[in-house]
């Protein structure tokens, strides 16, 4: 009797993980057959906020007026700076179902990942095909590419090593934006001494500090030293890394006191408002003046490049690529070709306030910031940021956020060294 | 003959109702063994492989992924946090619970009302609650404002706070209390007590008005009451307590998440917090892997003791 038990309790185990089974394959092939309409682009991003969803939006009018035969399925996945997206991504992704197009940020967060996993088609005829090769700065086709094969379309570019200031409060002490470190303490100097808070800062979420010292670093370092510390050919013995980190402990004992209970936005609003006098953002805090705060450019408030970084830019830019094995390679080749034309970019970069990655666009459609960015990106070195993910691997910035975490709060130097090293030695493949 | 007959057929008839009544558990025995366990395996396997790269790498690690977590900052702050919020958060959950519950029970006017009033933040999400309290406890626009008001020159910094009393150093970790804990401790507290509160309330409706009445005859005052005769009646009550409060404070994610995050040097992280980073953010699954299990021999050191005490007594009766 028990014995029997046990053989009729194996086979309907069995009998029911065969169900189970087949009842996953015939979901999935059902669902895939589903999908096979040739008619049809999925396109995937984190684009869900004010300005970016119109731009997005703006993008696929365009888009269906030159293909109305295309449909366009728009899958924005809202929240955490794109972390939410990334991790649908990565699911999509590791089960074979990715989507036809979707949005990654140029540089590590790219090549470390997605081409290297060998997911990504190389765009190179397609560019060639476009006649994009000197469209685009050949740094920025760089970002995008591994061992000369490129990968994705550049869509916008953002600045990251901007120092925005409140120019009622600079004209008020006669101040004039710092352009190095010296006169950046000076000026913080005398904002201190009229009870006025220096910089604003808010590292609720670590990225924005780590952003502050990236910027730090490439004053320190120049634009090349800054790129090699990334790929291990800079060691972080190097005196300068010393010296970025103790100038790093010095600006923030010029910060708000409560900058761990802000997010970058509140961060920004302080000088808005006048409470602080300058923040280290990228430029999406010009969008966050203009449209939320209603503040007007170079009159509520200017911008700077951050001390030390005059002719350097550094870049941060989304990009969208042809993954292997999509539904509708045709249809989305179709999308590339409209997101890397100049009307495309024109469409979607004044709403999101970024800048256009192709060089021959109409600077008449953007801001006055805008413009001036675009003169910028032309006649600056670029070099990707960290605290993006375009200069290192995810793995390494990740924990390198949690350095810098610990170091705003201990300032001790030589342990954040020791720390940086040990990251560097585990998640930065040494080229 | 005749009744031997009918003897055997009730016992195929049991027999086979107890087949019945297994198939019918077996599609959720097995959900649970694959769905369950069967992670939990793979869980256990992958937090021993060098998989700490975006593309999957199975080989052999070892017990590496560990060593580097107990060599970890913000691991042993998080282990030190763990501790430290799971026995303050039950502490005054259980306190305040059994003080608002024998309050209630003096039947007085007004009872349904105060109950409710009291067990309503239970129907809130953790994110709600951890929203809110975040906006209070902001050192410069929350409740610092009324401090200011009353003329509190130099109110708390809350959470932004970095200090861990007694300052004690192992390593490089600060061991003790983080004070800024003591907000989130505060919020998950509000947000709990009130169905702490509410389990005290039956165990205090399952002890007889009779024994209570000849405590009282027998001269016993209030206190005595409570310390000899309510107190031993709600042990149970207080063991399931601090099971149900145990496994959410070791688990929690969600209230720490909206409210604080991390926090300055980690004085507010949690296992689940890095775990969710390291795994999703920077792809280092098999460390991510580790914390899982770590976490889970955690609440194990707390389920494990209760399942054994239940099985025993079921055992005895």
């Amino acid at each position: 009797m028990k014995l029997n038990g046990r053989a009729l309790f194996s086979c309907l185990m069995a009998g029911m993980l065969l169900v189970l089974m087949t009842g996953c394959s015939s979901d999935s092939a059902s669902s895939g057959s589903n999908a096979a309409n040739k008619n049809q682009v999925e396109i995937f991003s984190w684009w869900t906020g004010a300005g970016e969803e119109d731009g997005l939006k703006a993008l696929i009018a365009l888009f269906k007026k030159k293909n109305p035969e295309i449909e366009v399925i728009n899958a924005a996945v809202a929240g955490g700076a794109g972390t939410n997206a990334k991790t649908v991504l990565a699911t999509r992704m590791q089960g074979n179902d990715p989507p036809d197009t979707f949005q990654v940020h140029g540089g590590a967060e790219l090549n470390d990942s997605w081409v290297a996993a060998d997911k990504m088609e190389p765009l190179n005829d397609f560019y060639a095909e476009q006649g994009w090769k000197d469209k685009f700065p050949k740094a920025l086709i760089d970002l995008v590419s591994k061992d000369g094969k490129i990968y994705s379309v550049p869509v916008d570019i953002h600045r990251g090593n901007v120092l925005w200031y409140n120019k009622k409060i600079f004209d008020q002490y006669g101040l004039k934006p710092p352009a190095t470190f010296d006169e950046f303490f000076k000026v913080a100097d005398t904002l201190k001494s009229k009870g006025v808070t220096p910089l604003s800062l808010g590292d609720k979420e670590p990225w924005t500090a780590t952003q502050l010292f990236e910027n730090i670093l490439l004053g320190k370092l120049g634009p090349d030293d800054y790129d090699k510390l990334w790929k291990g050919q800079v060691s972080f013995d190097d005196p300068r890394v010393k010296d970025s980190l103790v100038t790093f402990k010095k600006m923030l004992s010029y910060t708000n006191q409560d900058h761990a209970a802000r997010n970058w936005q509140d961060a920004t609003q302080l000088v808005g408002k006048g409470e602080a006098a300058m923040n280290v953002m990228g430029d999406w805090a010009k969008g966050y003046l203009t449209n939320d705060l209603k503040l007007k450019p170079n009159q509520d408030f200017a911008w700077a490049p951050f001390p030390g970084t005059d002719k350097t830019f550094v870049v941060i830019t989304d990009t969208f690529g042809l993954p292997k094995g999509i539904k509708h390679p045709e249809a989305t080749r179709k999308f590339l070709a409209v997101l890397g034309s100049v009307e495309g970019q024109d469409a979607f970069n004044p709403l999101k306030g970024s800048i256009p990655a192709r060089l021959d666009a109409d600077p008449g459609k953007y801001d006055v910031y805008g413009k001036q960015t675009m003169q910028d990106f032309r006649s600056s070195t670029l070099v990707p940021s960290l605290a993006h993910g375009s200069a290192a691997p995810e793995g390494f910035v990740t924990q390198f956020n949690q350095i810098i975490n610990t170091f705003v709060t201990q300032g001790n130097v030589d342990q954040a060294i020791q720390m940086m090293k040990q990251d560097a030695t585990a998640n930065l493949a040494t080229k | 003959m005749a009744e031997a007959q009918t003897v055997s057929t009730v016992k195929k008839g049991r027999h086979r109702e107890k087949w019945i009544s297994f198939l019918f558990v077996l599609p959720s025995l097995i959900a649970i063994f694959v769905f369950v366990y069967g992670f939990i395996a793979w869980t256990g396997y992958i937090s021993l492989t060098k998989w700490n790269t975006f593309l999957k790498d199975l080989s052999f690690a070892g017990l590496a992924n560990y060593r580097f977590l107990f060599a970890d900052f913000r691991f042993q702050s998080d282990l030190r946090n763990t501790v430290v919020f799971t026995l303050l958060f039950m502490a005054v959950c259980i306190c305040l619970g059994l003080f608002l519950a024998v309050l209630l029970d003096r039947k007085r006017k007004g009872e349904t009302l105060f109950r409710n009033i009291f067990l309503f933040p239970m129907a809130l999400s953790f994110i709600v609650t951890g929203v809110v309290w975040q906006w209070i406890f902001n050192p410069s626009t929350g409740i610092n404002l009324i401090l200011k008001q009353l003329g509190v020159d130099d109110p708390p910094l809350w959470y932004v706070q970095t200090k861990v009393i007694p300052d004690l150093h192992l390593g490089q970790l600060h061991v003790g209390l983080p004070l800024a804990l003591i907000a989130v401790i505060i919020a998950a507290a509000w947000q709990l007590s009130g169905f702490t509160m509410a389990m005290f309330l039956s165990g205090l409706r399952s002890i007889s008005d009779e024994l209570k009445e000849a405590a009282r005859v027998d001269g016993a005052t209030e206190w005595q009451v409570f310390r000899y005769i309510l107190l031993p009646a709600l042990k149970p009550i207080t063991f399931s307590a601090i099971i149900i409060l145990g496994h959410i404070s070791l688990k929690i994610f969600d209230l720490v998440y909206a409210m604080t995050g991390p926090g300055a040097a980690f004085v507010t992280d949690m296992p689940g917090l890095y775990m969710v980073e390291t795994t999703f953010k920077g792809s280092h699954y098999a460390q991510g892997a580790a914390i899982a299990v770590i976490m889970l021999v955690l609440v194990s050191l707390l389920i494990i003791p209760y399942l054994v005490l239940t099985f025993r007594k079921e055992e005895s009766l």
